[in-house]
């Protein structure tokens, strides 16, 4: 039964406050001379993290054959293709998909905005974001705190040192969970997005993460000592808003993380996807040195009209469409 | 039973949770952009009420639970076992132990329908209509025309319920009581 389903969800003033955000950063990248693009949303390859799921879609090849490909988890590898080719500057607009992801705070196709600075360091970077942020949304600029200074405010835990078995312990002792893993990445995902980022209100940068959630950012050493993931994270009023890097632009070390990640899917029954050749070749061919970040525009609305339900900002989510 | 995984795990949805039936009141769903996907459920468990959230990995599946809810006719009371028939015309009968009944126990007056949840066959829980009305057996004398006051005293009911009533009630007189507070609604005239 469709009955009144047929209607959006968003009222016009949403999809006026969504209309002008889009061009206010337009607008933004517009007077400092970065290049919007607009890279397929079909892929051949896709990116292998465990945790993301993409949907498939079938393409016809010259034979008529149907083959398998995927609708972008997110712009990033087209995107650092065209850095690879010169092109200085770049941000996209648009959607990303990522399948079985709905909820408050997900839908499973989504609106993204990502840039690329080629000579950004990660500072740079962090910094540009919360001028994006001020313009936009009016935030005040966020509290700088590493990821390890973050567990021990809240949970009186480093994060790098904390065995398996005293991790659990905390788990148990804040939250119900009867979870088997030997995994110290999940325990640290669990306790951060049950206990951490729903009592991060005011805007605060979370950076230097370890190594083992590096994705596709470069490592370093910080003044510990410690060996980190040059990556960062934007969240406000309980909502992650970006995700950035100091890019990983060595493709040897890029194609040993792609088959890290096959092995972890292999051992959890996912399944596995090609890696990306193309990427890999463009990082071969020379990746300029440059931070890129990418921010959920849906959850940028959430926070600018005070909606507690992505359903509020978007005009038909997943189950309308 | 069917089980459910979950992204299934809806509100209302009733699972087996440490071998209880429990009701799923609200399921988030909780990612880490990079990180693990995991849900987290509030659960009321249905025998002893406790409501309270458990996390679990996406795609995590729990067992269904066996429960109905159906609208029963109270019969009368045994000394041991609360009895309740259906509605339905079939004239099944089902006998519900004190635990089951506690919550609705102030409020139970014969031949008024009750929503009893079953599990397994066995009444677990009785919720009362949310508005009741039952007659008073015992209060201090009303004052006559204070109508306006304030003010309240005890009034007891028929079933052993004592609610706060106005000054005005009497002895003898039908109450419309809210069952979800326990608060005096009004006069019902016979």
């Amino acid at each position: 039964m469709v009955g009144n389903n047929w209607q959006p969800t968003t009222d016009n003033s949403l999809l006026q406050a969504r209309a002008r955000l889009l061009q206010q950063i337009r607008e933004f990248f517009y007077q400092r001379q970065v290049l919007e693009v607009d890279t397929p949303l079909l892929a051949s390859a896709i990116g292998t993290a465990p945790a993301l799921d993409p949907v498939r879609a079938l393409l016809k090849n010259d034979a008529g054959h149907e083959q398998e490909h995927f609708l972008q988890t997110s712009p990033e590898f087209p995107m650092k293709r065209l850095l690879a080719a010169g092109s200085g500057p770049i941000y996209q607009l648009g959607k990303a998909f990522r399948n079985g992801e709905a909820g408050r705070k997900h839908n499973p196709e989504f609106t993204m905005l990502e840039w690329y600075r080629p000579g950004f360091s990660m500072e740079q970077l962090i910094s540009e974001v919360d001028e994006l942020f001020a313009t936009t949304l009016d935030l005040p600029s966020a509290q700088r705190i590493s990821y390890g200074e973050l567990f021990m405010t809240f949970l009186d835990i480093d994060p790098f040192t904390i065995t398996l078995p005293a991790l659990h312990e905390v788990a148990k002792l804040k939250l119900d969970v009867e979870i088997e893993t030997a995994s110290i990445d999940l325990w640290l995902d669990l306790l951060f997005s049950h206990c951490i980022e729903p009592e991060l209100r005011e805007p605060v940068c979370i950076y230097n993460y370890p190594a083992t959630q590096a994705a596709l950012a470069a490592l370093d050493q910080d003044e510990q000592g410690r060996t980190v993931a040059r990556r960062f994270e934007f969240v406000a009023g309980g909502l992650e808003l970006a995700n950035g890097y100091y890019e990983l632009t060595d493709s040897r070390e890029q194609r040993r993380r792609f088959q890290a990640d096959q092995a972890e899917r292999q051992q959890a029954g996912l399944p596995t996807y090609d890696v990306d050749e193309y990427l890999l070749a463009a990082l071969d061919h020379g990746m300029p040195n440059c931070a890129g970040v990418a921010v959920g525009v849906d959850r940028l609305l959430m926070l600018q009209t005070g909606k507690n339900d992505i359903r509020d900002v978007i005009s038909f989510p997943v189950d309308r469409v | 039973m069917a089980t459910y995984s979950t992204n299934e795990f809806k509100s209302g949805l009733k699972v087996l949770l440490d071998g209880d039936p429990c009701s799923i009141l609200e399921n988030e769903f909780v990612k880490p952009g990079k990180g693990q996907a995991f849900n987290r459920v509030k659960f009321r468990n249905l025998l002893n009420g406790r409501v309270w959230e458990r996390t679990f990995k996406s795609g995590e599946s729990l067992e269904g639970a066996d429960v109905l809810e159906t609208d029963m006719e109270y019969l009368y009371n045994d000394g041991e076992f609360w009895h309740f028939m259906k509605t339905d015309g079939s004239y099944e009968q089902v006998a519900a132990d004190k635990n089951a009944v506690a919550d609705a126990l102030d409020w139970l007056k014969e031949q008024d329908v009750y929503l009893v949840t079953v599990w397994n066959e066995a009444p677990i829980s009785v919720t009362p209509p949310n508005f009741v009305e039952l007659e008073v057996v015992e209060t201090d004398p009303g004052l006559k025309g204070d109508t306006a006051q304030g003010g309240t005293k005890p009034a007891t009911l028929t079933t052993g319920a004592v609610v706060k009533v106005p000054l005005f009630v009497e002895i003898g007189e039908v109450l419309k009581i809210d069952t979800r507070t326990g608060e005096y609604q009004n006069r019902v005239k016979k």
